[in-house]
């Protein structure tokens, strides 16, 4: 069995996030990248493949070199190799465009990602690959197993879950439940050895037309103070709620 | 030409989000002076419940081969009989797995998590949601064609009754490439990313046997439950409730949250709320200074005392 995991390079969870002074674009000065959480968990999934079923794991990103050090670290939470698209991610159909033109090509069984990055939050990138190797799609998954040439996925719906069994090959986007937060590898010195000389292959774009730009940005505006009230009189946060805020 | 509109329903009952996403289409239709068509698989509801947000007209897909959902086979459906350069959906998760499929089959711009009505419609420019609730982006669409999804409980369900019609279409769509094997679905539960209230708790409530006073006070407020990351990390709570930056956004008039201490990748998921109440035992919790109302104080003193209360003022 081939995987492709997609990943992205994201800034770290704790990040604060801060715009250039002409709110054009996302001021990356500071920041830490790391594997998307999502993809995280769809790489953890991946590896636990091939640990069981002999799985090889391939992960793609598109990006320019500075995304090296997350393709690094996901070869040494296991991938075996990866291949990183050489371009300026700049919107979900362009990534979307040069992950299925990789892998059209590659015979994979089975394409994981997560449902989506914890930056721009597209949610689009694992439908539109799909849609472009027309093969079938599973969002929001939260179970994941394989048997021959079919999965067993457990999806997350509105109020419960939905276990599904879908011919390979398959496009399938995962979120924390696809394996636990206590299941994510820590990758040790071995593995990080050993990443230094894993194969990464660069692949030059198909320079991908672009579809959506982002104009301006926006802070998260502040709130106005809290407004404290004590334990002991719980009748006025009833009477705020209710007379000011209008919400009970 | 009119504006598009995917109406989501569960077992033919529209959802709140369909009549958000209706009420979307409707304001980009009036900024047009075009009219709103609603497309909805094997609905069983009435289409009165569309043209009361502004459908004109609803074309009900019947076809017995969508019982169940697959992304690939509800967007051949959609495809079929949406047929507009605008095209709009809600953000739920069964549509927003629709969106991308069928934004590759027309070669349109996907604009995703739209909170706000159009700034412009040509080119068709948006505020949408972006670092998990931590920024804002104004997006512009390059291509002619625009599928947009909306960010559940942002623009609202805003009604604006029309005299609508009803068109039935048949179509044999197979959504073959997926079969069912167990759905659990419970149907008296509230959908989290749907309530107008949610009440929250972390690692504060010391363990999972003490959720009942949380659960008491989500049913007094017609609330649905939510928890911090830490807590369905230890399994004290399902993954589902989960809200946070790698948990579920969220954007409920009312958030109360309980036991909590506010980490950023909190707050990245709840600050959209209108209305933020913290109870915390702690004075130097951060999320204090995110929240419109506070208390410090026992959560184990506090909650069911603010039940009683609360109860005595819905009566």
């Amino acid at each position: 069995m081939k995987i492709l995991v997609c990943i992205s390079s994201v800034p770290d969870t704790t990040s604060k996030i801060n715009f250039t002074a002409d709110k054009s674009a996302f001021d990356k000065n500071g920041i830490q990248w790391v594997i998307n959480p999502l993809d995280e968990f769809a790489l953890t999934k991946a590896i636990k493949l091939q640990e069981s079923q002999g799985a090889t794991v391939t992960v793609i990103n598109v990006g320019e070199n500075t995304t090296e050090p997350v393709i690094r670290k996901a070869l040494a939470i296991g991938a075996n190799d990866a291949i990183r698209v050489n371009a300026d991610p700049k919107d979900s159909f362009s990534v979307a465009t040069e992950i299925a033109n990789v892998a059209k090509t590659g015979g994979y069984d089975l394409v994981l990602c997560g449902k989506e990055s914890i930056d721009y939050n597209g949610c689009a990138v694992p439908g539109m690959v799909a849609q472009l190797l027309d093969q079938p799609f599973v969002n929001a998954c939260v179970g994941l197993d394989v048997s021959g040439a079919e999965a067993t996925a457990v999806r997350e719906i509105e109020g419960g879950k939905e276990t599904i069994s879908v011919k390979l090959p398959a496009v399938i986007a995962g979120q924390k439940g696809m394996v636990d937060e206590k299941d994510l590898i820590i990758p040790n010195m071995r593995g990080i050895m050993s990443a230094r000389s894993k194969p990464l292959q660069i692949v030059e774009p198909v320079a991908s037309k672009v579809k959506v730009e982002g104009v301006s940005y926006d802070s998260v505006p502040q709130r106005a103070a809290v407004k404290m009230v004590s334990a002991d009189n719980l009748d006025e946060l009833v009477r705020l709620l209710h007379e000011e805020a209008k919400v009970i | 030409m009119a504006v598009f509109v995917y109406a989501e329903n569960i077992d033919g009952v529209y959802k709140k989000a369909a009549f958000e996403a209706v009420s979307y289409a409707k304001s980009i239709a009036d900024q047009s002076g075009e009219t709103v068509t609603a497309v909805s698989l094997n609905p069983t509801d009435s289409s009165d419940l569309l043209y009361k947000y502004g459908a004109t007209n609803v074309i009900n897909v019947k076809d017995v081969g969508l019982k169940n959902f697959s992304a690939k086979a509800y967007a051949k459906a959609v495809n079929e009989v949406a047929k507009g350069n605008i095209i709009v959906f809600p953000h739920t998760t069964d549509a927003s797995s629709i969106a991308p499929m069928l934004a590759i089959m027309n070669g349109y711009s996907l604009l995703t998590n739209a909170l706000e009505a159009p700034e412009s419609l040509s080119p068709f420019q948006v505020k949408r949601k972006a670092f998990s609730g931590k920024g804002f982006m104004h997006a512009k669409a390059d291509a002619a064609g625009v599928i947009v999804t909306v960010s559940q409980n942002s623009f609202g369900i805003k009604e604006s009754s029309v005299s609508g019609t009803e068109e039935i279409k048949e179509l044999s769509v197979s959504s073959e490439d997926i079969k069912v094997i167990s759905h659990e679905q419970s149907s008296g539960k509230l959908d989290l990313k749907e309530a107008d209230v949610v009440v929250s708790a972390g690692r504060g409530m010391k363990g999972p046997e003490n959720w009942g006073m949380i659960e008491d006070l989500a049913n007094t407020l017609n609330a649905a439950t939510a928890c911090s990351k830490p807590v369905s990390d230890i399994g004290w709570r399902p993954h589902s409730e989960h809200v946070g930056q790698t948990g579920k956004a969220i954007s409920p008039n009312l958030y109360v949250a309980i036991g909590i201490s506010g980490a950023i990748q909190h707050l990245a998921g709840v600050n959209s709320s209108k209305t933020i109440v913290v109870i915390n035992s702690d004075p130097e919790a951060p999320f204090f200074k995110s929240a419109d109302y506070g208390v410090v104080g026992d959560a184990f003193q506090i909650i069911p005392q603010l039940n009683e209360k609360i109860k005595a003022i819905k009566g």
